[in-house]
């Protein structure tokens, strides 16, 4: 079912891509830092500090992304047996975790100029804060166990609890008094962030996207290759 | 023009550290990704060097082990 993925197969393809991921990733990235940093326009209210939230916003969508991702991976990898999948979940959490830390400093330096504080305990900052020590305790259990079994059954335990605080983020603006404004960007509904602003934010997400795939494939060859050592020692 | 640009009505300390902090966190990131990598690959060639010329037809066999190879000196 899951022949696809079987790593000697697509180990020719990640192996090369790299190169041209991090291609495509320079190029995006410095087309989003210009929109972002000179070209798109400042807020009537936040003046030049709104620039922040192009990298706050997009760090923090890609951190939850992967997030989830890792946890529907490892179910799946955890009902089928399908090793592949946590190697796939391991090798996305490095980019996840950063991302997630990018989102916190990013929105403490925001916060200073905007609502005075470099930190506050409110829902939304303290669920991304819980989020990060989820991220930080799936990484450390890869560390600490070497049983796989193990390892697999530790990991998806930590995402399954994990992925509750996934929605409790994204609603946290709703349904508590938060210092976080309610979402600009609904995919069912209509935006209220005009398209000055949408534009440098999508290429920005483009340009994180691709970092958190580069990030992805270079430590998914690096676990293949790992597994490949330990076969050449029981040769 | 170019004080303007970075002074930012007062915001720009703010909104450079922020970029900047997202740079740095990108590259470090990718530099211990990188190095791990090498390591990785530097160990499997070591490996696969000293291994006697049967054991390393077996292990040729397989696509996966010809192509971390590919780029190395054994091959």
């Amino acid at each position: 079912m899951f022949k696809i993925f079987e790593p000697n197969k697509i180990f020719k393809i990640t192996s090369k891509a790299p190169k041209y991921v991090i291609f495509l990733f320079v190029v995006i990235l410095t087309v989003g830092l210009s929109e972002a940093l000179i070209f798109s326009p400042e807020d009537y209210k936040q003046s030049h500090a709104v620039r922040i939230m192009y990298v706050h916003v997009p760090a923090a969508w890609i951190s939850l992304s992967i997030f989830s991702l890792i946890t529907v991976l490892s179910i799946i990898g955890y009902i089928f047996k399908h090793q592949n999948f946590f190697l796939i979940s391991k090798s996305l959490a490095p980019s996840g975790f950063v991302f997630n830390i990018i989102a916190l400093v990013t929105g403490a330096i925001w916060g200073k100029p905007t609502w005075g504080t470099w930190w506050a305990w409110d829902a939304r900052i303290t669920s991304m804060l819980i989020l990060a020590l989820f991220y930080a305790l799936y990484l450390i259990t890869w560390r600490l166990y070497e049983d796989k079994e193990k390892v697999m059954k530790i990991t998806t335990f930590i995402t399954i609890l994990g992925i509750i605080n996934v929605p409790i983020i994204k609603f946290s603006v709703d349904w508590w008094n938060t210092l976080h404004q309610p979402a600009s960007i609904n995919i069912l509904s209509k935006n209220v962030i005009h398209s000055s602003m949408l534009m440098p934010l999508i290429i920005m997400t483009a340009a994180f996207a691709l970092f958190s795939l580069l990030i992805f494939l270079m430590k998914y060859n690096t676990e293949l290759i790992k597994i490949k050592n330990k076969g050449l020692d029981r040769l | 023009m170019i004080n303007e640009f970075f002074l930012m009505n007062g915001y720009g300390i703010y909104v450079f550290s922020a970029f900047a902090f997202t740079l740095l966190n990108f590259t470090i990131l990718y530099l211990i990704i990188r190095s791990q990598f090498e390591r990785e690959k530097e160990k499997f060639i070591n490996k696969f060097g000293s291994l006697d010329h049967q054991k390393a037809k077996t292990a040729k066999l397989q696509k996966i082990n010809k192509e971390i190879l590919s780029n190395s000196t054994i091959n």
